[in-house]
């Protein structure tokens, strides 16, 4: 019953033992490993729970509806599902009521997903470890700042996340490519055993990707069967989700509590400095709910991270929690992306067949220029390979019917000889930090919780830039090697000269970051705050670099780090 | 030549049965409208007449198809126009296709009616007749010139954007059905074992690969 005189804000006298925040990636792993080390977990999800058998769009067909996986209102007509009606939920560039901004001349968009699993549901399930140059890129060449961690002290816990995760791939003694623990891969698809000829013909390593899907049974989950749509999550479990592999196998423990459809609001610090409770607003309630507790760890994605830190302000830590150095915000990366098509006349007459795969490029190309003297630009990227006979969707014909024109069997003839004639190539390389690029605390505007939004400043240097005029060149050297011609550009948010736009490729990261110095980093090589020691962070906000691998295994074993690190420290009653 | 969809005769795309279910008698009926309709030869009582026959001689199971947003000669324009940029995407529901995500969109639907209207309107002015009941020639007139991006006049201007549009969501209608599925060849979407290429492509890529 409603009281005039009662408090808005609930607070519950329990205290809990470790309120994780985020459950994707790296929330999902501090589950995992603490629930096991038999610490208490209270897990807060800004989204609702997941269903896979429900929520799961796997195995259907756009005949299956009515609009044809248009949506109903043909919302992939109007841009509103980036990554098509079928990706698994959820993920969006712009949430209803949740906004973002960017400065004035700033472009950055920031993928988000609220829900159990987090982006972990959909994401391409490539699985990269970081290579030794990686944690020591101003050992390397000078640029941007040593990690407070060695590839020799991250490679155990690399060991521990790809054995229990599943992930497949070749051993290959390339060293911008370490080796893993690795299962079969499959064989390449009929294009990619013509890209690997071109790519070795012109000197670049083309070998597995490596990719979190299990190609035997694992730890219960049975081995892929071969769909190839990943991206709309896998009700096998068949490839790595924190939401299935991680947090539902983590709740059979008993350790584990989950508060869904919570959006965090800050975390709360008391008389001694500590952090004593977590603020978040119930959703479904529009009320504030103030939960204590001993320790808590970050997981809420790298900008919501730094988001929740800058607004926990108070009279001790007036620019925001952990943040005396000012770097929280500070040092946001996000990958370089550019991408080409073209067009391989003689593919129009091979045999269709069943080029399904698993979902996402069965080759990679790791960075093959590391040793060369006097390049243009610092640091690498690697490559990641499209095409085959993908599902037919809406959208998939728009490209032939602009080239071709016309109607009539003509049209769909030309139509149906075009289906598999493409290969795409996408760069992934690595940004250096700048001073330009960062997040921060937007004064005029809160979200529909009353929180206090994130403003983006986001600008490309040089070194990106002459970068993606190297992707350019070597795509096309590639092409034309496979005896094809370049047909256009490939990745859709991009700017004039065909970067991608800041954000889009969704490795954003660096904003909490760690060092062994508290006056030039938030947090310590444990990812444990300088500052508040039962504070720690275990998403990709720590990261120091951004190197051309993608961030997610990297994710899972710092966090499976930190998780060791505060069981034992909570043990010692240090924390 | 594929039937294009008529509101009064076909149940909605997802729950219509595979052409094949049909009656053969009835195929050949709908067939032979639709070839009339496209040579413009039969008369609009005479289709009337058809149409009453046919959903007569329907298996009594079949629901009509109840428009959602489009009027009947939208939908019938729609039907026909999209037939004629993909054959068979009539019979792959981009008529009932395109009125479902009309009656959730009215951006959406306002480019339809008003290229219909634009449409009709050009054909009017050339020959007096509504683009449905135009004869296939004077369809071909029309079209030949919005067709291609080459044609851009002022005046042409919004036919050559309706038809772009007309075409993708042609396109993507056909393509997305089971007819349309097979036709560009299409094999995935299955449980495998063990994920292989066969020999015989294998083969034609060792033969054609110039690396």
């Amino acid at each position: 019953m409603y009281h005039h005189g009662m408090p808005q804000v609930i607070r519950t006298p329990e205290v809990h033992d470790v309120v994780v925040i985020g459950s994707g990636a790296g929330g999902g792993t501090v589950t995992h490993v603490l629930a096991n080390l038999g610490v208490k977990v209270t897990l807060i999800e800004a989204g609702p729970l997941l269903n896979p058998a429900r929520d799961y769009k796997e195995h259907k067909m756009p005949y299956d509806y009515d609009h044809r996986a248009a949506g109903p209102a043909g919302e992939s007509y109007e841009g509103k599902y980036p990554f098509g009606f079928f990706l698994a939920p959820n993920g969006y560039w712009d949430i209803d009521g949740e906004p973002y901004t960017t400065a004035p001349g700033n472009k950055f968009r920031w993928f988000r997903s609220r829900i159990l699993g987090g982006r972990t549901n959909h994401y391409g399930r490539i699985t990269l470890r970081f290579a030794d140059y990686d944690f020591q890129p101003r050992s390397f060449d000078g640029l941007g700042d040593n990690w407070p961690v060695t590839y020799d002290e991250i490679a155990p816990y690399y060991d521990k996340a790809e054995r229990f995760i599943g992930v497949c791939g070749s051993r290959e003694g390339i060293r911008s490519a370490p080796d893993g623990q690795f299962m079969t891969p499959p064989p390449p698809r009929a294009h990619e055993v013509v890209v690997q000829r071109a790519s070795r013909s012109l000197g670049i390593p083309c070998i597995p990707s490596r990719m979190s899907i299990i190609t035997k049974n694992h730890n219960g989950r049975p081995a892929c069967h071969w769909c190839g749509e990943c991206g709309r999550g896998c009700i096998t479990a068949s490839n790595y989700s924190s939401s299935q592999v991680q947090i539902m196998p983590a709740l059979k423990t008993g350790n584990v509590r989950i508060i869904a459809n919570a959006m965090a609001r800050e975390v709360i610090t008391g008389p001694s400095g500590k952090v004593t409770a977590v603020s978040y607003v119930d959703k479904a309630t529009r009320t504030e709910r103030q939960i204590r507790c001993r320790a808590v760890v970050l997981a809420a994605s790298a900008c919501e991270s730094a988001r929740l830190l800058l607004n926990s302000r108070s009279p001790r830590h007036p620019n925001g929690l952990s943040n005396a150095s000012g770097v929280v915000g500070r040092y946001l990366t996000d990958t370089v992306g550019y991408g080409l098509s073209g067009r391989i006349p003689y593919f129009a007459g091979m045999p269709r067949y069943n080029a399904d795969g698993y979902g996402g490029g069965h080759l990679y190309m790791p960075w093959w220029e590391l040793e060369k003297k006097n390049k243009e630009f610092p640091r690498g990227y690697h490559i990641e390979i499209g095409g085959g006979y993908g599902m037919p969707t809406v959208g998939s014909t728009h490209g032939s019917c602009r080239r071709h024109e016309g109607y009539g069997e003509e049209l769909k003839k030309k139509i149906i000889a075009d289906y598999g004639v493409t290969v795409g190539f996408s760069g992934r390389g690595e940004m250096i930090p700048n001073q330009d690029t960062y997040c921060e605390i937007d004064p005029n505007v809160a979200d529909r919780w009353g929180i206090p939004v994130l403003r983006f400043h986001f600008q490309w240097s040089d070194h990106e830039r002459k970068m993606v005029k190297h992707m350019h060149q070597t795509f096309t050297a590639l092409i034309e090697r496979m005896g094809g011609t370049v047909s256009g550009l490939r990745n859709p948010e991009r700017e004039g000269d065909g970067i991608s736009v800041g954000g889009s490729i969704i490795h954003e990261l660096g904003t909490v970051r760690m060092g062994n110095d508290r006056n030039t980093s938030a947090l310590n090589k444990y990812c444990q705050s300088h500052e508040v020691n039962n504070l720690f962070v275990a998403d990709a906000a720590p990261f120091v670099s951004n190197p051309d691998k993608n961030p997610t295994l990297t994710i899972n074993a710092m966090a499976w780090r930190t998780s060791e690190y505060l069981a034992e420290e909570m043990r010692k009653g240090n924390v | 030549m594929s039937d294009p969809i008529r509101p009064e005769e076909i149940a909605p795309a997802a729950s219509q049965p595979e052409a094949s279910a049909a009656p053969a008698h009835r195929r050949d009926l709908l067939r032979a409208i639709a070839a009339a309709a496209l040579a413009g030869s039969l008369s609009e009582e005479a289709a009337a007449q058809v149409h009453q026959h046919v959903a007569a001689a329907k298996p009594s199971q079949a629901v009509p198809y109840k428009l959602k947003f489009l009027n009947a000669h939208e939908f019938e324009t729609i039907a026909v126009l999209s037939e004629i940029i993909i054959p068979g995407a009539g019979a792959a529901g981009a008529a009932p296709f395109i009125d479902l995500l009309s009656s959730n969109n009215p951006e959406f639907a306002a480019r339809f009616t008003g290229g219909i209207l634009w449409l009709d309107h050009e054909c009017d002015q050339r020959f007096q007749t509504s683009f449905l009941a135009a004869s296939a020639a004077q369809r071909a007139e029309v079209l030949d010139l919005i067709a291609y991006r080459k044609n851009r006049t002022p005046a042409l201007g919004p036919g050559i954007e309706f038809f772009d549009l007309a075409r993708r969501i042609a396109s993507d209608a056909y393509f997305t059905s089971r007819e349309g599925v097979k036709a560009i060849g299409f094999m995935g979407n299955a449980a495998l074992p063990e994920f292989k290429v066969p020999q015989e492509v294998l083969d034609y890529v060792n033969k054609h690969s110039p690396v």
